[in-house]
Parts: structure tokens; C-alpha cells; sequence
């Protein structure tokens, strides 16, 4: 190995660092506030990289049935509880949420599907698709369950992954897909090649974080969410309502996805699956920062980034092998020095 | 009755099944059958003992490749390679157990995900192991000449060895190390001041459900007859996780039942499905992945508990039969020193929740130690029974010093405690929680329980537990589950509890919490009858009245400091304990 192939290596792997980052405190923040393990993180990625490169084949993505059939069922199941509370304050909100936006969702990706060039546009609408997706889940699946074990959670969270990733082999079918992104820059620095895809990828993933760094830290929904995680009971005393920390925290971790699937599509070929393996990298990375820490699980997905590199360049067969198993003595040293919480999980 | 007629029908379905079925539904019984002795295991892991596992199929896969590789390479006959297998995966997960499960909370299912994907990889990638091709070839399994080829063959084999590991498991929770096993999940720091060691005893149950596994994996290496990387990947595992909540991972039949409905399930989605909707696709997955989770919206805990709920229980138990008692410890003099607290303390961060703290106490004595709230009372308590470390200071019990040892070791110096939040089993019985505290008197372990071999020394500890709880008053409600009874018998049985680990020292923090004036007045009835025998007692307690009649001496803590101390009479005229309590008088 010389000088040139590491840095190529390196920069290849804080290009994968910094989505793996994305994905971490997704899965960090929808864990700390509901306890679900969501392992259909992955769908969210697969489905915008998927239906941006429909789009970008001037066609109609088949995850706006999703949506659309999604928001169906949410808006009936909101009607049932609004004619069993008789009544219905909450009830055209919820139609205007479940309804009325997948079709405008709908209409503008028909729109956009006749415009092939707008890059924009298609970055918008495949955000518009994929991120109202979260609230929904959380509503059909979690909601119901909220004071479920965290296993019974998980076990929710791997259902619903198979039911998505049914459908986007049903919609995309099992042929991978590339998008094209940004020009192929290229800068030239010292002996170094770098893509103007990966400058994309990291200052996007930096704003990102940024913004949700702002989010938590200086605005109301931001700061009920932390006090969801740091104490359920406790903040819905004090008139948080877990149900609206729980969409909120599932339409964030579904916005993360998209823009993830956006920014990872044009490097790596997507498959209706590629998502599961990215997200559990990026959980790995959320592991060593303790499931509850943004920084160190943007750190421990850096690591991931690079130990992946690296170890596809000494003994690639063992790749996943590698970064799976070396896991375990962070896993080790982590629950060592966090602080040991023996009365948990009683129900 | 119900429950033994639904059972023994059960069993005659599964006895006829192969008469009947065609040869396809055979294999698929087979296949439920497999599946259910891997599920068994996790509901003992996961559903029993709290540790979630997402990594089994490894262990499936460890066992068939054992054989693959044995059978086919070196020409070893099958029958010895079941304990080849079973060995490489004793050691297999003795290793990786000693390191995960040190894992608290959640890391832990994690940690089984990542060394689960991590074995996948070494079986798809090593030459020896035929890589993603697999292994093909693996000849039949044949006893006294005759050969199991089928799949009608093999039923029988399968089926009698799930339900002798059906067997095994339940006999096993019925047991001493069962019910320290039950109070892994949520009651550990209990468990390890009545003697168990908890972390040996998770290793044990990771290992129990790894070569449960293990065989699985052996069968299906020679039913099958072809090993390849595919089915022991985290899919499979997280199958079976899946069986094992779905059927309810709290009750054995869960396993059983969510295996046989996850793999036929599986199966009729993927024949009926193409047959409704015309193109074919992966429906299957979707419909499957609907059904789990409207399937969990309305039986969370999974479907054996569910409906075990509507099948009245058998509630004819026996009360334990006479047994040979169980040797106790002599107890010290009268007046021998016992306990010494020296110049003891505590700090959490800037909090100084015990200071300096230091006083005596003689054999055969009853010291009553009070305090305002936030005194420091239970954090002394925590002191002495190794829960927390002391910052400063020892505390010595007969002239040793145990403020440097685990619970676990204090509890086998004769010092057996309550606690001021009750510690109990909600869902066990009265009996069995009792029976937890005479775990050290008991040294039977979790093989000799399988297979029934501990029923002599069961009977004995049975036996001891039952005197207890009669003792106390609670006779009646052996076999109620601790749950059902009221907060103040709640107490009694803790005290019962700790009774049965036959102490020279009784710590009881706060027992008249929440009992009514005559059950105090048997209480201190109950306590002064230790006395006679010989038991010391340090007592924890709120009621001034309830203290003041029993004790024979006093210590007065405040803001973590000794107040006070002496007899009850000096205490209450004493000027700085009432302005404690009552405020400082002007």
C-alpha cells in the first residue's frame, strides 16, 4: 500500500463514514424516543435512491402507492378513533396530512417525471415521497404498541422492514439502479483525486448534522423530543404527548433516510436491499456512540467508514466479517464504562 | 385437567400426523419440529431469562457444519460428531458468552447480530467449508441397521428429542437454578444477594440455548443432507426470535407453537399467494410481515400466554411434602461482637449520602437504625450487602471484613436482607419466591435439574420454604403468584425470603411499611421470636411506636451522620433526635 491508495482509501471511506453518520443519528434519535430499534431505517434509503433514478428515467415512482395507500389507512384509522372519541378536532388535520398531501405528492411527481433535467425538482418530490413515510409507520405500527418491550419493538421494526422491502422489490424490481448527481468534478490536490461526489456527500451530511445539532439544541419540538428520551413519563407530565414525539422522531430519521439514499445513490449501484447493510453500518456506528450520544455515533460511523475501507483492501472476502466482528470489543469496552442499569425492562 | 387433556390430544396429533399426512407436510413438521428445539432455547434465553439473541442460527449452523465437514472429509460416523458439534459449541459460546454478555441492556442484542454475521461470513468464505456452495453429500443417519432416509423416518426422531428438550427445559425452571434463572430478567441485584451468581448463570443459559442449536443444526445437517451458508445467516436468527416472541417467549409451548405457525405460515404464503395474485413477486413477505405485526397489536406478548389465560389453571398443587430439613448454621453467642461499622462512607457525586458513619452491634441483639427520609438508611443497607462500594471506611461481620466483597459473597456470611422497594417475582408463587432465598443452602445446578435428578434436595428446599411462609402467616397462599397478594404480605414474604437463607444477621428495611395495626403487632411478635432463636435483626424502620416497643438499642442517622445512639428511652428524651425530628425548639 502506498501514500495514494490510503488517502484514496481514506477519502472513500469518510464519503460512506459520513452517510453512515446520517443513518446513526436517525436510528440514535428514533431510539432514544420511542425505544424502536428501527431496522426499516434502510427502506427509507433504498426508496428516494429508487425513485429518484425513476424519476430520472422520466417515469412515476411506484412508492407514491405506498404513500398514498399509506395515508389511507392512517386517515381511517384517525377517523375510527375520532368517531370513538366523537370527536372530530384532530380529524381535518389528519385528512389534509394523509390525504390531501400524497396526492399533491402524487400530481408533482407526475409533473416531474415529464421534466427528466430538473435535478432539483426530483430531489424535492423524492424527499416529499419518502419523508412523510416515517409519521406513517410510526402510526400503523409503533404507535399501537408504544409501551411494548423493546424486543416486541424489534420484532415490529423487522416485520415492518420486510413489508417495505416487499414492496420495493414489487416496485423496483431486483435490478440496481445509479443515479447522476452532480458533475463529475474532480480536484486534483498533491496526489490526490477528489470527487466532487464525495465534497457533496460530506458537506451535505455536515449541514445536516448542523441543522439537527440546532434543532435539539435551540427550538421547542427539538428540546420535547430530548425530554421524551430522557424521561416518557416525565415529559408527557408536562404535556408532551409521546404520540407527536414519536412522528416527529420518525418523520426526522425518514428525511435523514432520503437524503441519504439521495447522496449515496450516484457512488454505489442501490438494489431494492441495499439499504438493510448500509443501515446496519451505520447502527454499528450508533452502537459505539451508546445509542443515545450524536457525536460519538458520528464518530463510531466514521470508524465503521474506515475500518470497511481498509479491510475491502487487505482481505475484501472478510470484509463484512471484519467490521462485524470487531464490533464486539467495542461493544465490550462500551458496556464497561457506561454505567450499569440493572432494573431495566421489567415488563 | 384442561391444560393435561389439550396437552395429551397434542400429543396424539403429533404421534398419527405421519400416518396421515403426505410425505410434503412430514418434512414440514420436521422443519417445525427443528425450528421449535432452536426456539426453546431463546424462550429460556430471552423469554426466561432476559437475553435477547439474535445470533442462533449461527449456532445451527456450527452444529451442521460440524457434521458436514467430519461426515463427508474424514469419514466419522455421525453419532460422533453430534458431541464433536456439541463440544466446538460449548467453547464457541463460552467465549463469545464470557465477552457479550458482560453486555448490558441493549448492547447485547446487538452484539449477538454482529458475531451472528460475523460466523455467517466464515462459513461462506473458508475453503473447508465448501464456501457459499456449501456441502453436499452428508450421509443418513442409520441406528442398528436401519436407515432414517425420509422424511416419515426422521419425524419420529425428531419429535421424540424436541419434546424430551420440551422436557428437559421445564423440569429445569422447576427448579433451584430455574428460579434464579427466572430472576435474571429485571431481579439480578436481588438474586446476587441471595447467593447467585448472576453472571455465571447467563453463561449457563447462553450455552443451554447454543447447544440446543447445535443439535438442531445436527439434524437438520443429515435430514437435509447438504449444508450450505444460506440458512444459518441473521434471517434465520431473526426467525427465530420471531417464532419465540410470536408464540409467546414466556411459556415453553410458545416455542413449539410459534415455530409451527411461522414455518407454516411461510409456507402457504409462498404456494397460495402466486396462485391469487398472477404476476409472481415477493408478496410473500409483505403479507408475512402484515400478519406478524397485527398478529403482535393483539397479543403482545404472543399467543400461548394469550390464550393460556382462557384455559383454566391446574390449581391443585400439594403442599410440599415432609422432607429431611436442611443443616443450619449454629448461631453466635448472645453478645459476641457481630457487626462493626468503621468511620464508613458514601458520597454520590456531591452528595454525601453516609459520613463517618460508625457504630456496633452484639449477637442476639434487635438494633434499630432510623432516621428522618434521606438519612442514609438504605444506603447503609446497600453497604453491607455489596450493592454499593463504600468511598471510605470498613465494615466488618464476625470479625471479617466485607466491605470489599460482591453481594454474593456477603450473602454466604450469613447476611440476608429485605428491601424498603419490594423485590419480588410478581408473576412466581409465594413458594417459589420464598425458595429463592435458600438458594446457597442448595447446590444442585442446571444439568442435574433437567433431568430430575435434584429431587431429593429440591424436596428439601421445597420443604424449608414451606415452613417459612406458614411461619409468617401466609400458608394459604403458597402457590399464589407474589403479585396477587397485598403490598404488607408483599413484605412477609420477603422477610420469608430472607429466612430461608437461615441468617446470623436480618436486615429489614422498612417491613411495617404498609401493614395495619394488628399485622404490626404480629410482626414484632414474629421478630422477637427470632430473637429467642437467636437471630439478630437490624431494623430499618419509619414507625416510631412500632420501633420503640421491639428494639433494644437505637441508632439515630441524620444527613448521613450518626445523631444518636442508645437505648429507646435515652433516644426519645434525647434534645438534638427530637429537634431532628420535630424541629429545633425556640
Amino acid at each position: 500500500m502506498n501514500l495514494a491508495i490510503a488517502l484514496w482509501l481514506s477519502q472513500d471511506a469518510v464519503t460512506n463514514g459520513a452517510i453512515y453518520a446520517l443513518i446513526a443519528l436517525a436510528l440514535v434519535v428514533v431510539f432514544t424516543v420511542t425505544r424502536v430499534i428501527f431496522v426499516p431505517q434502510g427502506e427509507f434509503i433504498s426508496y428516494a435512491a429508487l425513485s429518484l433514478a425513476t424519476l430520472q428515467a422520466g417515469k412515476v415512482p411506484g412508492t407514491i402507492y405506498v404513500l398514498i395507500g399509506g395515508g389511507i389507512l392512517v386517515a381511517a384509522l384517525d377517523g375510527l378513533a375520532a368517531l370513538r372519541k366523537k370527536s372530530l378536532k384532530f380529524l381535518p388535520g389528519s385528512m389534509l396530512a394523509n390525504i390531501v398531501l400524497p396526492l399533491a405528492v402524487a400530481a408533482a411527481a407526475w409533473w416531474s417525471a415529464s421534466r427528466p433535467d430538473d435535478l432539483l425538482l426530483q430531489v424535492v418530490v423524492t424527499l416529499a415521497i419518502v419523508t412523510p413515510l416515517g409519521p406513517m409507520l410510526y402510526r400503523l405500527a409503533f404507535q399501537p404498541l408504544a409501551n411494548a418491550s423493546v424486543l416486541v419493538l424489534l420484532i415490529i421494526a423487522v416485520a415492518v422492514h420486510y413489508v417495505l422491502t416487499g414492496f420495493g422489490l414489487a416496485f423496483f424490481g431486483g435490478e440496481g439502479v445509479r443515479t447522476h448527481m452532480f458533475p463529475d468534478l474532480q480536484f486534483r490536490v498533491g496526489i490526490l483525486d477528489i470527487s466532487g461526489q464525495s465534497i457533496g456527500v460530506i458537506a451535505t451530511s455536515l449541514t445536516l448534522i448542523v441543522l439537527l445539532a440546532l434543532l435539539f439544541g435551540r427550538t421547542t419540538y427539538g428540546k420535547a423530543l430530548r425530554a421524551t428520551a430522557i424521561n416518557r413519563v416525565g415529559a408527557r407530565l408536562v404535556g408532551i404527548s409521546y404520540e407527536f414525539s414519536g412522528r416527529l422522531s420518525f418523520a426526522l430519521a425518514a428525511l435523514i433516510g432520503a437524503v441519504s439514499g439521495i447522496l449515496v445513490s450516484p457512488i454505489t449501484t442501490i438494489y431494492y436491499d441495499t439499504g438493510l447493510m448500509i443501515s446496519l453500518k451505520g447502527f454499528i456506528g450508533a452502537i459505539i456512540g451508546g445509542m443515545t450520544s450524536y457525536p460519538l455515533a458520528a464518530v463510531g460511523s466514521l470508524a465503521v467508514g474506515f475500518l470497511e475501507s481498509y479491510s475491502s483492501f487487505w482481505a475484501s472476502a472478510f470484509k463484512e466479517s471484519i467490521v462485524f466482528g470487531l464490533i464486539i470489543p467495542v461493544l465490550l469496552w462500551r458496556s464497561l464504562t457506561t454505567h450499569r442499569v440493572d432494573e431495566e425492562d421489567d415488563s | 385437567m384442561m391444560r393435561r387433556v389439550l396437552i395429551l390430544a397434542a400429543l396424539v396429533l403429533l404421534a398419527v400426523a405421519p400416518l396421515v399426512l403426505p410425505e410434503f407436510q412430514v418434512t414440514l413438521l420436521n422443519y417445525v419440529g427443528l425450528a421449535s428445539i432452536v426456539t426453546l432455547g431463546l424462550v429460556l434465553l430471552t423469554g426466561i431469562g432476559g437475553l435477547t439473541s439474535f445470533g442462533q442460527a449461527a449456532f445451527v449452523g456450527l452444529g451442521a457444519y460440524t457434521t458436514a465437514v467430519l461426515t463427508t472429509q474424514y469419514g466419522v460416523s455421525p453419532w460422533l460428531t453430534l458431541p464433536a458439534g456439541l463440544a466446538l459449541t460449548f467453547v464457541v459460546a463460552l467465549c463469545l458468552g464470557f465477552i457479550t454478555l458482560r453486555l448490558s441492556g441493549h448492547y447485547l442484542p446487538l452484539g449477538t447480530i454482529a458475531w451472528g454475521i460475523a460466523i455467517y461470513f466464515v462459513f461462506g468464505n473458508l475453503d473447508m467449508l465448501g464456501k457459499y456452495s456449501g456441502l453436499a453429500e452428508i450421509p443418513p443417519l442409520t441406528m442398528f441397521g436401519w436407515r432414517f432416509g425420509d422424511s416419515r423416518a426422521f419425524y419420529y426422531l425428531i419429535w421424540v428429542v424436541t419434546l424430551l428438550a420440551l422436557l428437559a427445559m421445564r423440569n429445569l425452571l422447576d427448579s433451584r437454578s430455574g428460579r434464579a434463572i427466572r430472576a435474571l430478567r429485571g431481579r439480578s441485584l436481588m438474586a446476587e444477594n441471595f447467593g447467585v451468581d448472576t453472571a455465571r448463570l447467563k453463561i449457563v443459559i447462553f450455552i443451554y440455548a447454543a447447544l440446543l442449536a447445535a443439535m438442531s443444526g445436527w439434524f437438520y445437517a443429515h435430514f437435509l443432507r447438504f449444508v450450505s451458508p444460506h440458512p444459518f445467516g441473521l434471517n434465520n436468527s431473526i426467525d427465530y426470535q420471531f417464532m419465540a416472541v410470536i408464540g409467546g417467549s414466556s411459556e415453553l409451548w410458545g416455542a413449539v407453537i410459534g415455530a409451527a405457525l411461522l414455518t407454516l405460515l411461510k409456507e402457504w404464503l409462498k404456494d397460495l399467494l402466486p396462485k391469487i395474485m398472477e404476476q409472481s413477486g415477493n408478496f410473500e413477505i409483505i403479507v408475512f410481515g402484515l400478519l406478524v405485526i397485527a398478529m403482535l397489536h393483539r397479543t403482545r406478548d404472543g399467543l400461548v400466554p394469550y390464550f393460556s389465560r382462557l384455559i383454566p389453571a391446574d390449581t391443585q398443587r400439594l403442599r410440599p411434602a415432609q422432607a429431611p430439613p436442611l443443616p443450619r448454621r449454629a448461631q453466635p453467642q448472645a453478645g459476641e461482637p457481630l457487626l462493626q461499622l468503621k468511620r464508613v462512607s458514601k458520597s454520590f457525586n456531591a452528595l454525601a449520602a453516609v459520613k463517618d458513619l460508625s457504630f456496633d452491634m452484639q449477637a442476639g441483639e434487635i438494633l434499630g437504625l432510623i432516621g428522618p427520609n434521606g438519612a442514609g438508611k438504605s444506603t447503609v443497607f446497600n453497604l453491607m450487602t455489596g450493592v454499593l462500594a463504600a468511598d471510605d471506611g470498613e465494615i466488618h461481620f464476625r470479625g471479617e471484613r466485607i466491605d470489599d466483597r460482591t453481594g454474593r459473597e456477603i450473602a454466604r456470611c450469613g447476611l440476608a436482607r429485605t428491601y424498603q422497594h419490594v423485590n419480588l417475582l410478581q408473576s412466581m408463587s409465594v413458594l417459589e419466591n420464598a425458595a429463592i432465598g435458600a438458594h446457597l443452602r442448595g447446590h444442585e445446578g442446571v444439568w442435574s435439574a433437567s433431568l430430575r435428578l435434584d429431587r431429593a434436595e429440591e424436596a428439601r428446599l421445597r420443604r424449608e420454604a414451606a415452613n417459612h411462609v406458614e411461619w409468617i402467616g401466609l400458608g394459604g397462599r403458597l402457590f399464589d403468584a407474589a403479585g396477587t397478594l397485598p403490598l404488607g404480605s408483599q413484605r412477609m414474604v420477603e422477610i420469608a425470603r430472607a429466612l430461608c437463607a437461615d441468617p446470623l444477621l436480618l436486615l429489614l428495611d422498612e417491613p411495617a411499611a404498609g401493614q395495619r395495626y394488628q399485622e404490626k403487632q404480629a410482626l414484632a411478635e414474629l421478630l422477637r421470636a427470632l430473637r429467642q432463636r437467636g437471630v439478630s435483626i437490624l431494623l430499618v424502620e419509619h414507625d416510631m411506636e412500632f420501633v420503640m416497643g421491639l428494639v433494644d438499642r437505637i441508632v439515630v442517622m441524620n444527613f448521613g451522620e450518626k445523631l444518636a445512639e442508645g437505648s429507646p428511652r435515652e433516644i426519645q428524651t434525647n434534645p438534638a433526635v427530637v429537634e431532628a425530628y420535630l424541629g429545633s425548639v425556640v
